[in-house]
C-alpha cells in the first residue's frame, strides 16, 4: 500500500510539474468571462446558463486531464525506457498500475475540488446579483460527484489500454468508448430498426457490456433541481466502483504479461 | 532583449495593418443567409452527448439574438423564418426550458415588424411544453393569454383560462378570469385584469417588464381615445383640424403638449391620434379596434 502511494505522489508531482493545474486558469477566466458576457447576450437565465456552462466545463476539462495523461502513464515509462529502473526495485507490477492510477485520480479530484469551488465563487457572485435566484445550490454537487465518478472511469480505461497500445491509438479508442457510452440506450433499443435477430442481440450485449456513460450525466437534473433518488446516485456510483475495478484488473493482468526484456 | 524588441515591433505592425484594413471598410460586403445546420431536434439530442443543456443555452441565446437582431434590421422585407426551429431545438434539447417557451411564444406572437405574427406556432410551442410537463398551469394560462391577445379568440381564451383554473395548483383567480374573459373579452378592463395578474404573479423580472409594459400601452390607448375626442371636438367647432398641440392649447382644450405614460410626445396627424416617434410603447396592440 506504501509503494502504491509513493507511486502515486509522484504521478501527482509529475502533473504539476507538466502544468497540468494551468487548466484552472482557463477555467476561472471562462466562468467569469461567461458570467459577464451571458448577462449581455441573452433575456434572463443568466444563473442557469452559467451553472450549464460551469458543469460542462469541469466535465470536459477532467475528461481532456483523464485522457491525455491516462493514455502516457505506462506507454511514457516503456517509451523513456524507465520501467526498466522502476521494475528492477522492490516494487510490483499491479503496485505500479494501481499506484499510476491512484496518482492521475488524486490530480482530478484536486483538479475538480478546485473548479468546484471556483464555480461555486462565481455562483455566490450571482447570487449578489440576482438575488432568490437559488445560485448557490448545494444540489450541484450531486452531478460533480457523478462527473468525478465518469472522470475515474475514463481514467481507469485510459489505463487500460495504456498498458499495450499507443497513446493516440489508446486515445482514439477512450474516446471512441466514451462516445458509445453515451449511446447506451440506442444498443438497447436496436431492435426496434434492425430486422436481423442476431445484430439485435448484439447490440444488447454490447449494451451490457460497454460502459454507461449517460447514467453518471446528472447535470440537466441538477440544474433544473430536480430530484434525483438516492437509490439512482447509489447505484450509479457502485456500478461505476465495480467498472473500474474491472478495468484495473485487466490492466493489471495485461501489464502483468508484458515482456519487457 | 533583442527578441523582445521584435515581438513587439511585430505586435505594433499587426495592429497598424489592422486599423489600415478597418479604415478601408473591412471584408467586402456580402448577404449573409442566417442557417441552422442541424434542422432536427432529435439529430442535435444525439449529437449533444452529456451536453445537451449547455446545446439548448446555446439555441437559446442564439434564437434571443436572431429575434433580437431581426427585429432591429432596418430591411423592410426581415423575416423570422429561423425563430421557430431555433426555439423547438431548445426546448427539444431541454424540454424544461420554461422561460424559452413562455419568452419564445411572445416573440412569435407578435405582430410585424416587432415579430413574425404566428400566434399560431406560439400555442403549438406552449402546446409542446404542456405536453413536456402535463403538470403546469402556466402554459395553459399562455395558450388562453395568446388566444386573447394576439387572435382576439376570447371563446378559446376563456376556455383555456378554464382548463388552467382546473390544475391543482392553479391560483384562485383563475376561474373568475375565464368568466370575465367569456362576459367581457375585448374590453380593456379585462384586459387589464390579464396583465396586472401576470404583473403580480410571474416569477421572471422580464415577464413582469412586460406585462407593466402592456398596462401601459392599455393607458395610452385611453389617453388616445380621449385626445381624440377633444380633436374632434375642435374640428366641429372649427371645420378644420388643429395644427398642432399648441393651437388646441391656445384654444384651452389642453394645458400642454400630452404625453404618452413614459413621456414621449403624442404625434397629432390628419389620420388621428397616435404614439410619438421613439416612443417604446410602439406597436400599440392590433385589437385596437376591437378592444374596448
Amino acid at each position: 500500500m506504501r509503494v502504491i502511494g509513493h507511486v502515486a505522489v509522484n504521478v501527482f508531482k509529475e502533473s504539476v510539474r507538466d502544468r497540468v493545474l494551468y487548466n484552472l486558469v482557463a477555467f476561472a477566466a471562462l466562468l467569469i468571462g461567461a458570467s459577464y458576457l451571458i448577462g449581455q447576450l441573452t433575456a434572463g437565465q443568466d444563473v442557469k446558463i452559467i451553472k450549464d456552462l460551469g458543469l460542462a466545463a469541469i466535465a470536459t476539462f477532467g475528461l481532456l486531464i483523464a485522457v491525455f495523461i491516462g493514455i502516457g502513464l505506462v506507454w511514457n515509462e516503456v517509451e523513456r525506457r524507465s520501467i526498466y529502473s522502476l521494475l528492477s526495485k522492490p516494487i510490483r507490477r499491479y503496485e505500479f498500475i494501481l499506484g499510476k492510477y491512484a496518482g492521475l485520480a488524486l490530480t482530478l479530484l484536486v483538479n475538480v475540488a478546485i473548479m468546484t469551488a471556483a464555480f461555486y465563487a462565481v455562483l455566490a457572485y450571482l447570487a449578489t446579483q440576482f438575488p432568490g435566484s437559488g445560485a448557490v445550490d448545494p444540489g450541484l454537487l450531486r452531478a460533480v460527484a457523478l462527473i468525478v465518478l465518469e472522470l475515474l472511469l475514463v481514467t481507469a480505461i485510459a489505463l487500460f489500454f495504456s498498458t499495450f497500445s499507443s497513446p493516440f491509438l489508446s486515445a482514439a479508442l477512450t474516446f471512441g468508448l466514451w462516445v458509445i457510452g453515451h449511446f447506451n440506450a440506442d444498443l438497447r433499443n436496436f431492435e426496434a430498426v434492425v430486422q436481423s435477430p442476431a445484430a439485435a442481440r448484439l447490440a444488447r450485449g454490447l449494451y451490457y457490456v460497454l460502459p454507461n456513460f449517460a447514467a453518471f450525466d446528472i447535470k440537466t437534473q441538477a440544474v433544473q433541481a430536480l430530484p434525483v433518488p438516492g437509490s439512482y446516485l447509489v447505484a450509479t456510483a457502485l456500478y461505476g466502483v465495480v467498472y473500474i475495478a474491472l478495468l484495473l484488473a485487466g490492466a493489471v493482468m495485461v501489464f502483468a504479461r508484458r515482456d519487457f526484456k | 532583449m533583442k527578441g523582445a524588441l521584435i515581438l513587439v515591433v511585430l505586435l505594433a505592425g499587426v495592429v497598424g495593418l489592422q486599423a489600415v484594413h478597418e479604415r478601408g471598410g473591412g471584408r467586402p460586403a456580402a448577404r449573409e443567409e442566417s442557417l441552422l445546420y442541424v434542422r432536427s431536434p432529435e439529430a442535435a439530442a444525439r449529437l449533444a452527448l452529456s451536453y445537451r443543456s449547455l446545446l439548448a443555452d446555446l439555441y437559446w441565446i442564439r434564437a434571443v439574438q436572431y429575434y433580437g437582431g431581426t427585429r432591429l434590421s432596418t430591411d423592410p422585407d426581415r423575416q423570422y423564418a429561423l425563430l421557430y426551429p431555433l426555439l423547438d431545438l431548445t426546448t427539444s434539447l431541454e424540454p424544461r426550458f420554461n422561460v424559452a417557451y413562455y419568452y419564445g411564444s411572445t416573440f412569435l406572437a407578435e405582430a410585424p415588424p416587432g415579430g413574425p405574427g404566428r400566434p399560431d406556432l406560439a400555442i403549438a410551442l406552449l402546446q409542446k411544453g404542456l405536453r413536456a410537463q402535463p403538470g403546469r398551469w402556466e402554459f395553459a394560462q399562455w395558450i388562453g393569454f395568446v388566444h386573447y391577445w394576439w387572435r382576439q379568440d376570447y371563446e378559446q381564451a376563456a376556455a383555456w383560462f378554464g382548463r388552467a383554473a382546473q390544475f391543482p395548483n392553479a391560483p384562485i383567480w383563475m376561474a373568475p378570469l375565464a368568466a370575465t374573459t367569456l362576459a367581457e373579452g375585448g374590453r380593456r378592463d379585462s384586459s387589464r385584469l390579464l396583465w396586472q395578474q401576470v404583473a403580480d404573479t410571474a416569477e421572471d423580472e422580464g415577464f413582469r417588464n412586460e406585462a407593466r409594459r402592456r398596462l401601459l400601452q392599455l393607458d395610452a390607448m385611453d389617453q388616445i381615445d380621449r385626445l381624440q375626442q377633444i380633436v374632434n371636438g375642435y374640428r366641429q367647432q372649427r371645420g378644420v383640424l388643429p395644427a398642432d398641440w399648441d393651437e388646441l392649447r391656445r384654444a384651452g382644450s389642453l394645458q400642454g403638449t400630452p404625453v404618452d405614460p413614459t413621456g414621449v410626445p403624442y404625434r397629432l396627424q390628419a389620420e388621428g391620434v397616435t404614439l410619438g416617434p421613439g416612443s417604446r410603447l410602439f406597436p400599440l396592440p392590433a385589437e385596437r379596434a376591437r378592444v374596448r
